[in-house]
């Protein structure tokens, strides 16, 4: 393991030079952090060749929930996900989709994009790789099968990172991840829409969730039930420690 | 969740955990009625409550009571301000009795889908004021009651119980204030992960409310409100089109976040400003927020 240290200490090293440009803005998120090295290394996978994004992680994904990284690396995965699906989607969306629809479509592509481009910037040198999804259950020329496969990313993202706000001990981080909820949760409120009118909030129907209806209570979920849900969209496996 | 553990933690502190909670039967009875009709996902805060009923004041902080009571003051606004535009409708209940309710409601709703939505979300405020009221048990505020309360805003919004769409720009106004109020608040309840679990859940729903809000003012109106918070026409903080509510939004027009700018983004060049704006929604702070709901609340009512 401190062979493994070493090497990642060094190749950050390198990052930061390389990438001077951009390391202004992760430099002080993770001094807010106050994160050593040694944390940030324990978080990163291992095996890992190459941080380009087109290099999908070998080995797997480790996702360490010993602390904040392992949390904002874990929504930093479903981000990853749900922008690899609507970029798909906006690339080329089903034929009945209205001019609105496609416009919007194409609006919660950039945020899921701008989400995902976040937590890879702000976690540097701790941000996992990137994971290879798996589309093969969804239709994409089916408006049907992408409102559907939209309902329940939105749906579950709010769920996840619902459920994954408690587990923050940072209130920076927390805080983030409540900018980023709430557009999801808006997301949400608008495929259902479009689906049915009317079950933007639909509670009962997120009761597996975790939400509750007769409190008026959204959907919250655990890191490994979000991820047994998601783990038929990505082929990358990934590995969870201390949840 | 398994409440005796929680029980044998709490007795290796206090010995006395099982007779705090014995004499005070009403606080168990309580607790268990509660959890009858809440499930799991609301736990937490119902056993802040009862624990609260056993220990009196010690258990939730007084930074988490402080919260929580400035939520639910917010909720009671919401609830009264959704709830009046059904009962001030009509001089008949349901049932056939007489609605003794002030009766000042002119706007007809478009559909029946519009007042199923109002009907829902109305549902889920009131929702939060009970949830709110039991976590808070003796620490909560007094009620707001309606005649509290002025959605006209001293004459701002005259018309918010005679145009439709005049009530849904003050709606939207409070769905996305109360979006801004809760994620503003989230890290002073990470002493309370519990309470924060359940405040979350809170705060994405009204996320949700405020999504198909706008979605109503565009399909009754003729200009397009995003379901999600852009920049306004423009370029200005506020996309609700309604200038007297500038203090709802503003500062909703950051692009950078944690240091990192969100314009362009990764090389991204479809991050427009506008798509960075719409990416983040931002916390809105108490004094900014106590301002705005003073506006709809009655001289020697105010927050």
């Amino acid at each position: 393991m401190s062979m493994k240290n070493n090497e990642l200490e060094t190749k950050s090293e390198l990052q930061d030079e390389s990438l001077f440009d951009k390391t202004v803005g992760r430099r002080s998120f993770l001094q807010y952090a106050g994160a050593s090295a040694a944390g940030i290394a324990l978080v990163a996978a291992g095996c890992r060749k190459d941080r380009g994004y087109d290099n999908p992680v070998m080995g797997g994904a480790t996702l360490d929930f010993k602390d904040d990284f392992g949390v904002l690396n874990y929504a930093y995965a479903l981000e990853q996900l749900e922008a690899a699906f609507y970029v798909k989607v906006a690339s080329a969306p089903p034929a009945s989709f209205t001019a609105a629809q496609k416009a919007y479509f194409q609006d919660i592509q950039f945020h899921e994009i701008a989400h995902r481009e976040f937590f890879k910037a702000a976690l540097g040198t701790a941000a996992i790789g990137s994971l290879e999804v798996n589309f093969e259950s969804i239709d994409f020329t089916s408006s049907a099968s992408v409102l559907a496969t939209a309902m329940a990313f939105e749906d579950l993202g709010v769920a996840a990172y619902n459920g994954a706000g408690p587990r923050l001990k940072n209130g920076t981080f927390l805080l983030l991840a409540g900018k980023i909820v709430s557009v999801e949760a808006r997301h949400a409120a608008y495929v259902r829409d479009l689906i049915s009118n009317g079950s933007f909030a639909d509670l009962n129907s997120l009761a597996s969730l975790g939400a509750n209806n007769s409190a008026g209570l959204d959907a919250a979920l655990t890191p490994d039930k979000v991820l047994n849900i998601a783990k038929t969209y990505i082929k990358t496996k990934i590995n969870v420690t201390n949840l | 969740m398994n409440i005796v553990n929680i029980l044998e933690e709490i007795e290796k502190v206090d010995g006395e955990i099982y007779e705090r909670l014995n004499p005070r039967r009403a606080a168990m009875k309580s607790f268990f009625n509660i959890g009858k009709k809440i499930s799991l996902a609301a736990m937490p805060l119902a056993l802040g409550s009862m624990f609260q009923k056993a220990y009196g004041q010690t258990t939730l902080p007084s930074a988490v009571v402080d919260v929580l009571n400035f939520a639910l003051s917010l909720e009671y606004l919401e609830y009264h301000f959704y709830n009046h535009t059904i009962v001030g409708i009509t001089k008949k209940n349901q049932d056939g009795t007489t609605n003794n309710n002030v009766i000042d409601v002119t706007f007809t709703f478009p559909n029946a889908a519009g007042l199923a939505a109002i009907t829902t979300i109305r549902d889920h405020e009131k929702a939060h004021v009970d949830l709110l009221v039991g976590a808070l048990g003796s620490s909560a505020r007094a009620p707001i009651a309606y005649a509290d309360t002025d959605f006209r805003a001293g004459g701002a919004f005259a018309t918010v119980y005679s145009d439709y769409n005049t009530f849904l720009a003050v709606a939207q106004a409070f769905e996305d204030t109360g979006v801004r109020a809760y994620k503003g608040q989230a890290a002073n309840l990470l002493v309370s992960p519990g309470v924060l679990q359940t405040a979350l859940q809170i705060h994405s729903v009204e996320a949700r409310h405020a999504s198909h809000i706008r979605q109503m003012r565009t399909a009754a109106g003729s200009a397009v409100y995003k379901p999600w918070v852009s920049l306004g026409a423009s370029g200005q903080a506020n996309d609700s089109g309604v200038a007297a509510v500038d203090a709802v939004y503003a500062g909703e027009d950051l692009t950078v976040q944690a240091g990192a700018n969100i314009v362009g983004i990764g090389g991204n060049a479809g991050v427009t400003k506008a798509a960075a704006v719409e990416s983040f929604d931002e916390p809105l702070d108490k004094a900014s927020v106590v301002t705005i709901a003073n506006l709809f609340l009655r001289d020697g009512k105010k927050l």
